[in-house]
C-alpha cells in the first residue's frame, strides 16, 4: 500500500462540480506529475463539504488547510508554495465573514466548529467511488456486526432505543416503523429508500448520496435483515445525475466484494439493491405515490391505512425510509443506541442536516445536534444576514413548512417545537429572509409550487390550492378584498382536513404561518394597496423626489411608455396611470431622484 | 479484490485500508516532522532529506507520523534542518542533515525515542 505525505481533497459534489471542480482536479494531477510529486501527494475526489457557495472547495491534509473558490490557474502556486515549501497560500484561504480572519484549518471555522457530523461523517473525507475508503472508515462493520452478533429483533430494539425519527419530514419513530414491517405477515418484503428529495432548495440527501452512497446501501441491508427482506429499491430523482452515477458505482463495487447479493460475508443472508429513477414529480416523494411510481403506475397517493409497512410495493410489506434516516443507522449500530440518544433533546434525538439558503452569508449544508437554537444556526454558523440587512423570518420545512419570525429565534430546533410554532422540521431546508422579502409574496411562491405539483387526484388539493393561489395573486396585484384573509384561513383549514396526502395537507402551511406572524403585511396589501417590503411589483409606486431631481431629462429618454414629463431643469413628474414599473428610470437616474414606494 | 467471505476478512481489509484515509483524521495526536523547504533548504538538499524520511517511514510502516514542510526560518547555514514534534514533548530541531542522518533520526528518535544529541541545533 502506497503511503503519501499529503492528500489533496477536491469536492466533486454537484455544487462544486457546477462551479468547476473537474478542471481543478485535472490541473492538480498534471502539476503534481510535472513537479515529480506523484508518489508523495495524492489527489482525491470527495463528497460535499457543505460550504457550497464557496466552491470549488479544496482541503489539503495533514494540515487540514481549507481553500475556497479555487481555479485551475491557482494550482501551480498551491503546488509550489503549499505542497513543496509548506507555505499556506493565504489569499485562497477561507475568510471568516465577521472578522475577516483567514482560517487555516477546517476545524477552526465557525461553520464547522458547531457541527456534529454523523449522517455526513464521510462526506468530504472519503472518495465515494472507492469502496476501500468506506471500509477503512468502519464501513460495512455495522452490517457485519448485525449479521454475526445480533438477531433481527435486537437490531430493531437498538434502533427504537436510539430515538431516531424519520428525517424525510414526517418524524415518525424509525424503530416503530421497522417493527411494523417485521411483524407484518408474509415471506416477501421490500426495503425502499426515498431519495426523491423534492423540496426546492434542499440538498441534504443529494450530498449523502453523492458523498457517501455506501452508507445508504449498508443501512438498507441492515434493514432487510431486521425485517426479513431480500430486495431493496432506491428511488432517486433523475435530476441528480451525479448521485445516480455514484450509486451505480457503489452498488457494483458492493456486489463485486460480496457485500450485496447472495450469502453476504458467508452468513447465508441475501440482499440486493436496485435503482429506480424518478421523473420530476414532487408528489412522488410521498411514500404511496413513490411506490406506485416504482410499480410503473402514475405517481398518485392512496388512502392509508393500510400503511406501506403492511401493504406496500406490489402489495407486500414494505419499509420505506428517507436517505438521511438510513445514513444514521450504521453509526447507531456501531456506537450504540445510548450514544445516539445522548445527543439532541428529550423527544428529538441525534442530529439533523440542514440546507441553509436565502439571505445568509454562509450558504450550504450543516449537520447540528437537535436542540440547537435558530439564532445559533443563522448567526453563528450561517454568518448572519449579508449587506447589513435585518433578519425577518426563516422558512423551515420547505413548501410544507412555515416561517418563524425574529421573536422566536431562540427556539430550540426540534420536531415538536417547530410544529407548535406553525412550521415543521420537514426534510431540513432553511430559507432565510430579510427586510426586503414580502411575506405575502413568499407564501405565493410556495403555494405556486405545490399547486403546480398537485397530482390532481383529490378535489381539496386540486381545486382548493388553486383557489387559494388565485386569492394570493389578487392580493399581490393590488386587487385584495376585505375578507380575503378570513377566506384564506377557511380554505386552508378545509384543505388540511380533507386532502388525501401530505402535499395537499401541508400546502396551506406557508399561507397560514405568514398570516399568523405577518398579518399586518396582508392587511397593508389589501387595505392600503401597499407592499411594506417593496417587493410586489404591482404595488410599487414610482415617484420623482422634487428635492433631488435636477430636471436633466435622462429618465424621460429611457421611459418606454412616455410616462415622465417636465421642463428642463425643473423637477419632473411620473404619470402613475401610464407607468408600467419597468424600473428603467430608477436604474438611469444619476441623482437617485426616483423613489419606489 | 474478490468477494469478502467473512467478517474476519472484512476486518483485515479495514486494517490495510486505513492508510488510505489515515492522513485525513486525528492529526493532532500524531508525531510531526517539519522539513525546512525554503530556497536555502532546497538548495542545500532538503528535498533528498524529505524523500529519505518518507522512504524510511514507508519501510517501517509508521502510520502515526505526518510530514510537512515549512519555509526558511532564518538559520540558512544550518539547512537542511528538520523539527521533530512528538505530542506532549518539546520540539527538537536537527540541523545540517543529509539523507543518511535523516534515516537514522527516524530509526532512533521517532521509533525508539532516543534523541541524537550531536545533530541537535547548538545553543547559538
Amino acid at each position: 500500500m502506497e503511503i503519501y505525505r499529503a492528500h489533496v481533497l477536491v469536492c466533486k459534489g454537484t455544487g462544486c462540480t457546477a462551479s468547476g471542480s473537474e478542471p481543478v482536479i485535472e490541473a492538480f494531477q498534471k502539476e503534481i506529475e510535472k513537479r515529480g510529486l506523484g508518489k508523495e501527494v495524492k489527489v482525491v475526489q470527495t463528497g460535499c463539504l457543505g460550504l457550497c457557495e464557496l466552491g470549488p472547495n479544496v482541503l489539503i491534509y495533514p494540515e487540514g488547510s481549507y481553500y475556497c473558490r479555487v481555479k485551475p490557474e491557482d494550482i501551480p502556486e498551491i503546488v509550489e508554495e503549499h505542497l513543496i515549501k509548506g507555505r499556506i497560500v493565504e489569499r485562497l484561504l477561507y475568510k471568516e465573514h465577521a472578522t475577516e480572519e483567514k482560517m487555516r484549518a477546517l476545524t477552526d471555522i465557525n461553520f464547522y466548529k458547531h457541527q456534529k457530523r454523523i449522517a455526513l461523517r464521510n462526506c468530504g473525507i472519503i472518495n465515494p467511488e472507492v469502496i476501500e475508503e468506506y471500509i477503512a472508515n468502519d464501513g460495512y462493520m455495522a452490517l457485519a456486526k448485525v449479521l454475526t452478533k445480533m438477531t433481527p429483533q435486537e437490531v430493531i430494539d437498538e434502533v427504537t432505543k436510539s430515538g431516531l425519527r424519520g428525517r424525510g419530514g414526517g418524524g415518525f419513530p424509525t424503530g416503530k416503523k421497522w417493527q411494523f414491517a417485521k411483524d407484518a405477515p408474509g415471506d416477501v418484503k421490500y426495503v425502499v429508500c426515498n431519495a426523491d428529495e423534492g423540496d426546492p432548495g434542499a440538498f441534504m440527501d443529494r450530498s449523502i448520496l453523492e458523498g457517501d452512497p455506501h452508507s445508504v446501501l449498508e443501512a438498507m441491508a441492515i434493514a432487510g435483515y431486521a425485517i426479513g427482506a431480500q430486495e431493496g429499491y432506491i428511488y432517486v430523482r433523475a435530476e441528480y445525475p451525479i448521485a445516480v452515477k455514484r450509486l451505480e458505482i457503489a452498488i457494483n463495487q458492493a456486489r463485486e466484494r460480496g457485500l450485496l447479493g447472495k450469502n453476504i460475508l458467508g452468513t447465508g443472508f441475501n440482499f440486493d439493491i436496485f435503482l429506480r429513477l424518478g421523473s420530476g414529480a414532487f408528489v412522488c416523494g410521498e411514500e404511496t405515490a413513490l411506490l406506485a411510481s416504482i410499480e410503473g403506475r402514475r405517481g398518485e397517493p392512496r388512502p392509508r391505512p393500510p400503511f406501506p409497512a403492511l401493504q406496500g410495493l406490489w402489495g407486500k410489506p414494505t419499509l420505506i425510509n428517507n436517505v438521511e434516516t438510513y445514513a444514521n443507522i450504521p453509526p447507531i449500530i456501531l456506537n450504540g443506541a445510548d450514544w445516539f440518544a445522548s445527543i439532541g433533546t428529550e423527544r428529538s434525538k441525534g442530529t439533523k442536516v440542514f440546507a441553509i439558503g436565502g439571505k445568509i452569508n454562509n450558504t450550504g449544508l450543516v449537520e447540528i445536534p437537535m436542540g440547537t437554537t435558530l439564532r445559533e444556526v443563522i448567526f453563528e454558523i450561517g454568518g448572519g444576514i449579508p449587506n447589513g440587512k435585518k433578519f425577518k423570518a426563516v422558512q423551515t420545512g420547505g413548501p410544507s413548512g412555515g416561517c418563524i419570525p425574529a421573536s422566536l429565534l431562540d427556539m430550540p430546533i426540534e420536531y415538536d417545537t417547530l410544529t407548535q410554532a406553525g412550521s415543521m422540521m420537514g426534510s431540513g431546508g432553511m430559507i432565510v429572509m430579510d427586510e426586503d422579502n414580502c411575506m405575502v409574496d413568499i407564501a405565493k411562491f410556495f403555494l405556486t409550487f405545490t399547486q403546480d405539483e398537485s397530482c390532481g387526484k383529490c378535489p381539496p388539493c386540486r381545486i382548493g390550492t388553486k383557489r387559494m393561489l388565485e386569492i394570493l395573486e389578487r392580493i399581490t396585484n393590488g386587487e385584495g378584498k376585505e375578507g380575503d384573509i378570513e377566506l384564506l384561513e377557511n380554505l386552508a383549514k378545509s384543505i388540511k382536513d380533507s386532502a388525501l396526502c401530505g402535499l395537499g395537507q401541508t400546502a396551506p402551511n406557508p399561507v397560514l404561518s405568514t398570516i399568523r406572524y405577518f398579518r399586518d403585511e396582508y392587511e397593508a396589501h389589501i387595505k392600503e394597496k401597499r407592499c411594506p417590503a417593496g417587493a410586489c411589483k404591482a404595488l410599487i409606486k414610482y415617484e420623482v423626489d422634487p428635492q433631488k431631481c435636477k430636471g436633466c431629462g435622462l429618465c424621460v429618454k429611457v421611459c418606454p411608455v412616455g410616462a415622465i414629463s417636465g421642463e428642463r431643469r425643473q423637477p419632473h413628474v411620473i404619470d402613475k396611470e401610464k407607468c408600467i414599473k419597468c424600473n428603467s428610470c430608477f436604474d438611469r437616474c444619476p441623482f437617485g431622484a426616483i423613489v419606489k414606494k | 479484490m474478490g468477494v469478502i467471505k467473512s467478517i474476519e476478512e472484512l476486518e483485515k481489509i479495514r486494517e490495510q485500508a486505513k492508510d488510505l484515509i489515515n492522513l485525513r483524521k486525528d492529526n493532532e495526536n500524531k508525531t510531526r516532522i517539519v522539513v525546512g523547504m525554503g530556497t536555502c533548504g532546497i538548495s542545500a538538499g532538503a528535498r533528498q532529506v524529505l524523500l529519505a524520511i518518507l522512504d524510511e517511514i514507508k519501510k517501517r510502516n509508521l502510520t502515526d507520523v505526518i510530514v510537512t514542510e515549512t519555509g526558511c526560518i532564518g538559520l540558512c547555514k544550518f539547512e537542511p534542518l528538520i523539527d521533530v514534534i512528538k505530542p506532549g514533548q518539546p520540539k527538537v530541531t536537527y540541523v545540517n542533515l543529509d539523507p543518511d542522518k535523516a534515516r537514522q533520526i527516524v530509526a532512533k528518535h521517532i521509533v525508539n525515542n532516543q534523541i541524537i544529541e550531536e545533530w541537535v541545533i547548538p545553543n547559538i
